[in-house]
């Protein structure tokens, strides 16, 4: 039923030129690996302290808020690094088990990590259970999203 | 090593070999995630009313014990293929920088965080601390970028004719080309 959108998004210029050049996607791809590197230490330095280990003397809520603005530029870079990486390949992601494993897990990663864990960290003076449970999520989410992706290039 | 038994079944594993480049990838998240994280702090763009001892104090035990996981894992990659890695000139670009890298680390673990507690909260962060936290940033995306590259074999030393300086710094043996 969507191959005729992941046909047209294959023909579009974006991924023709991609595609067709020599040392684009392996550039992209390059970003897209350092966007991960952000956006991972973003998550982690406050999925850690909601574990209750790391800089466990910092107030989550203050490591949550500085942290934030690091996190949306490495969600923004992935996705759009990510975006020209599908263009250049959408048929192939179409048939890719692993590329719907990360197409049903990111918007719940991201769901979670800016409408719920934003608001636990937010008002967690208090730690405890919730709180932990939340950065265990969170790191569970994302690790899926990311294995995910990398298998998307084995397949 | 290449004919050893088990860098040929590492090679030609259907899934030990992806599983060890998943795990590679993943753990790179935290460790150049948390290495970045202490790189913008002592930058002082980002957490200044941490004190950059609580980073180095409780942040980098993740990153050390990421760095093993990275290196087991890493060098069981590159067990898996030795002479096409030792031969690969964005290999040997990514051990220049992690030498480089771990300079960089050495240096300022001797010298800069000696005297921590005397700049722990001052804004901006020493010169020489600052100087450290971007060469760590450059270095360890250099890593990251020659890393991903080594999977492309633009530059294998079997695809000649290659530029002069491609042999030399692949170490490529190329055999005389004969005479007309």
């Amino acid at each position: 039923m969507l191959l005729p959108f992941f046909e047209w998004c294959e023909a579009t210029a974006l991924g023709l030129a991609v595609r067709e050049s020599v040392w684009l996607f392996p550039a992209i791809e390059a970003v897209h690996l350092l966007g991960l590197c952000l956006l991972g230490g973003a998550l982690l330095i406050v999925d850690l302290r909601m574990l209750g280990t790391g800089l466990t003397r910092t107030p989550v809520a203050l490591l949550a808020r500085q942290a934030r603005p690091w996190l949306v530029a490495g969600v923004v870079t992935m996705l759009a690094t990510g975006v020209l990486l599908f263009l250049s390949e959408a048929i192939k992601c179409y048939y890719s088990q692993a590329f719907w494993v990360k197409m049903t897990t990111l918007p719940a990663a991201l769901i979670f990590t800016f409408a719920v864990r934003e608001r636990v960290a937010a008002r967690s003076h208090v730690a405890g259970a919730p709180v932990a449970a939340t950065g265990a999520l969170s790191i569970a989410l994302w690790v899926i999203v990311a294995a995910a992706g990398r298998w998307i290039g084995f397949s | 090593m290449a004919e050893q038994p088990w860098s040929i079944g590492l090679r030609e594993s259907l899934f030990v070999w992806p599983l060890l480049e998943l795990a590679h990838v993943l753990v790179l998240m935290l460790f150049v995630g948390t290495a970045a994280m202490l790189d913008l702090r002592l930058l002082g763009v980002t957490f200044r009313s941490v004190p950059a001892s609580e980073f180095t104090g409780r942040l980098l035990p993740w990153t050390r014990a990421s760095f093993a996981l990275m290196a087991i894992t890493g060098l069981l990659l590159f067990y898996s293929s030795p002479v096409r890695y030792y031969q690969n000139i964005f290999f040997r670009a990514k051990v220049v920088l992690l030498v480089a890298a771990g300079l960089n680390i050495w240096w300022f673990h001797s010298r800069v965080h000696q005297r921590v507690h005397a700049w722990d909260l001052t804004m901006p962060p020493p010169r020489a601390a600052r100087l450290a936290a971007v060469l760590s940033l450059v270095a360890w995306t250099g890593v990251v970028v020659t890393g991903r590259m080594v999977a492309y074999s633009w530059f294998d030393c079997g695809l000649q004719p290659q530029s002069a300086f491609v042999n030399w710094a692949a170490g490529c043996v190329v055999p005389p080309v004969p005479e007309p």
